[in-house]
């Protein structure tokens, strides 16, 4: 596009090779944005304190079992990995002081409830109608439970049950089981797309990113208190004991329709083949993982299947008009890779996994709510997290499409299209049923362990 | 029945046929919707945009005035260096109505301003458009280390027009430079069929 771009991306590079990146503080970060260890099961559970010394009591009595990102990293036979966090209304409820809670960015104060218009979860997906209390202020706080299997899991509750019986005014509000769907040897979700595919690699942890997927991205763009892709770090919430080696992250409840899923696919393929097409056309993979900008024509899943080669593609030369992955398709509006601006400002680590029982390939609805529940980290949920759904997922007109949305988890109401670029002329599909409803969500900070500590003894000084 | 171009296209929502203007109530937006950083402001017959104004700080008028060569030579280098904010036209104003040198800074453009502001203020910052604003009363100092500091500025530094009007309306850039290039190729073909 530039003449002057190829030295501007030397000089960046020399820059690199001098500066050398910081030292990630790995005894104090949560593992849970660092690595994704081996569990089949999960439970999240949703907690409210009613009194301040319960709820401190409560994470007193936790803190010694949070992961830490160097404990989980060393590959230790853990078979239960935790992890910690609390809304703006949580801080608060701990006793955390009015000028403290002051500095702390405003969409974290207000909350996702209180964004929804700007995430787009308006309508069906409105906080009105969310489920288990999330969108309630009492939301405090969620321990986070991956385990090995679900015999690990259950062993987890009862003993946490046990714990938070002991803790006065600590309450369940509501909680999430969560179990990886088999086949186990490849992660997928319940409309059958491999995933897991995709992920920033951090600057600093020793990670190589795959083919094709970018330079590692600074660490200040998932913790807080280290230097971002725009330099150093600045305007942490105070006092700094609260925030450094915090991240943000934003839950979402995203339950997956899947009879209706496979109705779309059958109303617009006639063939077996032609449906694929269509799955992987709204995607922008085929299901088995295959990128479409690398093979457009037929699933490839050999390809889906490895990690050197199945990130190794752009946008902008490979594929400018979409006629191999559409513009408007998930992966695609979630990382437009070389087609947008400042991309690495926009990086988040997902996490989370799959709810509720498969639904058979032949098996009418059952009406069973099945989805993924998911984290999205980062270190500003404005600039990150909300910006992607607020812009390339739900901006009707992102990159001039007119009148569409993220045909996956856009807020679909019916009245938009999904266009397919195609010669000699492009596939339009009109009235796109809503395929994911969001039952819920909120934006929660993980804080680093020393601040954890800071949390549970803040009664002890008053 | 000699035009059917028109006539079709009267039917639709935004004809670019009709020239239109709107005109917008005070708070500059007719149903309130919540951007990431504010008020959203209505697509008009203009466009998007925005109209920034600040006041000077004492004795700097001569530093941003030289700085219209420095950005005029930054895309003679780089004549793609705005691309990203879709824009239609800019201005930089400098004027005095008795209470003080004041800056406006006034943009044209195709995206909604609350949707790409990180954007936007990382391109000011890569080609020194922010070193005009340094110049400016009430700009961050911290700017360097505090993007919501600088998007609040730019927030609280825009007057929203009350009346925006389009010779032809809601047309975008792309589709300006889109017809252009099909005219060109449409001469050339002429050409080649001498
Ligand atoms: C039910 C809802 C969703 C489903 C079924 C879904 C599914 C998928 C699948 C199958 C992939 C391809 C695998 C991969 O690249 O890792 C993917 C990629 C991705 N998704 Fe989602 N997703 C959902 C919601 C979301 C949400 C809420 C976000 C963030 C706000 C998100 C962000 C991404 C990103 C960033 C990628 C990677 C794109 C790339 O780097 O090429 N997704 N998703």
């Amino acid at each position: 596009m530039s003449g002057s771009q190829p030295s501007r991306a030397i000089a960046r590079d020399r820059e690199k090779q001098t500066v050398q990146p910081p030292v990630l503080d790995l005894e104090d970060i949560q593992h849970f944005l660092m690595s994704r260890p081996p569990a089949r099961a999960a439970r999240y559970e949703f907690l409210t304190f009613r009194s301040a010394t319960g709820g401190r009591f409560w994470l007193n009595g936790l803190i010694d079992k949070v992961g830490t990102a160097k404990a989980v990293g060393s590959g230790a036979g853990d078979s239960r990995w935790i992890t910690i966090g609390f809304t703006w209304n949580g801080l608060r409820a701990l006793g955390v002081a009015e000028e403290s809670l002051a500095t702390f960015p405003e969409e974290f104060r207000q909350g996702m409830a209180g964004r929804a218009e700007i995430t787009g979860t308006t309508g069906v997906n409105h906080p009105d109608h969310w489920v288990g209390g999330l969108a309630s202020p009492d939301l405090h706080a969620i321990a986070i439970l991956f385990a090995r299997d679900v015999t690990e899991r259950e062993r987890c509750r009862e003993e946490h049950e046990r714990h938070v019986a002991k803790c006065e005014g600590v309450e369940l509000l509501s909680h999430l089981d969560l179990e990886a769907l088999p086949p186990f040897d490849y992660a997928h979700e319940h409309f059958g797309y491999r995933d897991r595919l995709s992920q920033p690699v951090i600057e600093g942890t020793g990670a190589e990113p795959t083919p094709g997927s970018g330079p590692p991205i600074k660490a200040g763009e998932f913790f807080l208190g280290y230097p971002d892709e725009e330099g150093p770090a600045g305007g942490l919430p105070q006092p700094e004991i609260l925030s450094r080696n915090a991240s943000y992250v934003a839950y979402l409840r995203m339950q997956e329709h899947v009879s209706r899923f496979r109705d779309f696919l059958q109303a617009h393929g006639e063939t077996p083949e032609q449906q694929e097409w269509i799955a992987a056309k709204l995607m922008g993979r085929w299901r088995s993982g295959a990128p479409l900008a690398l093979a457009p024509d037929e699933d490839d899943p050999n390809l889906g299947a490895d990690s050197q080669r199945n990130n190794d593609f752009a946008y902008a030369d490979m594929d400018p008009y979409g006629y191999a992955c559409p513009l408007g398709s998930h992966i695609r509006r979630m990382n437009p890779r070389d087609t947008a601006v400042n991309v690495n400002r926009r990086k988040m680590i997902r996490r989370g996994g799959t709810y509720g029982p498969p639904l058979p390939d032949d098996a009418p609805d059952d009406g069973i709510e099945r989805g993924i529940a998911a984290f999205i980290g980062c270190a500003s949920l404005v600039r990150q997290f909300e910006f992607t759904m607020n812009v390339w997922a739900n901006d009707r007109n992102f990159h001039e499409l007119g009148n569409e949305r993220d045909p996956i988890f856009g807020n679909q109401d019916g009245t938009l299209d999904m266009t397919i670029p195609k010669r000699p002329i492009r596939m339009k599909i009109g009235g796109l049923p809503a395929f994911t409803t969001i039952r819920g969500g909120a934006y929660f900070l993980l804080p680093g362990i020393r601040a954890l500590r800071h949390l549970a003894s803040l009664g002890d000084s008053h | 029945m000699a035009t059917p171009t028109p006539a079709r296209l009267k039917e639709k929502e935004n004809d670019w046929t009709r020239p239109a203007a709107m005109s917008i109530p005070k708070e500059g937006y007719f149903t309130l919707e919540k951007g990431r950083y504010g008020p959203v402001f209505p697509k008009t017959p203009a466009c998007h945009g925005f109209s920034v104004v600040a006041k000077v700080k004492p004795g700097k008028e001569q530093v941003i005035r030289d700085y219209g060569k420095t950005i005029e030579e930054a895309v003679k280098n780089d004549p793609f260096v705005l691309a990203p904010l879709k824009l239609h036209y800019l201005r930089w104003i400098l004027f005095d109505v008795g209470s003080g040198l004041h800056f406006m800074y006034q943009g044209i453009f195709d995206t909604d301003f609350d949707k790409y502001l990180e954007d936007a203020v990382a391109l000011f910052i890569k080609t020194g458009i922010t070193t005009v604003f340094t110049n400016l009363e009430g700009w961050p100092e911290d700017w360097k280390t505090n993007l919501p500091a600088v998007i609040r500025f730019f927030r609280d530094h825009q007057c929203p027009s009350f009346l925006e009007y389009g010779e032809y309306p809601y047309v975008s850039a792309d589709e300006v430079k889109e017809a252009l290039k099909l005219k060109a190729a449409f001469a050339d073909m002429l050409d080649l069929m001498q």
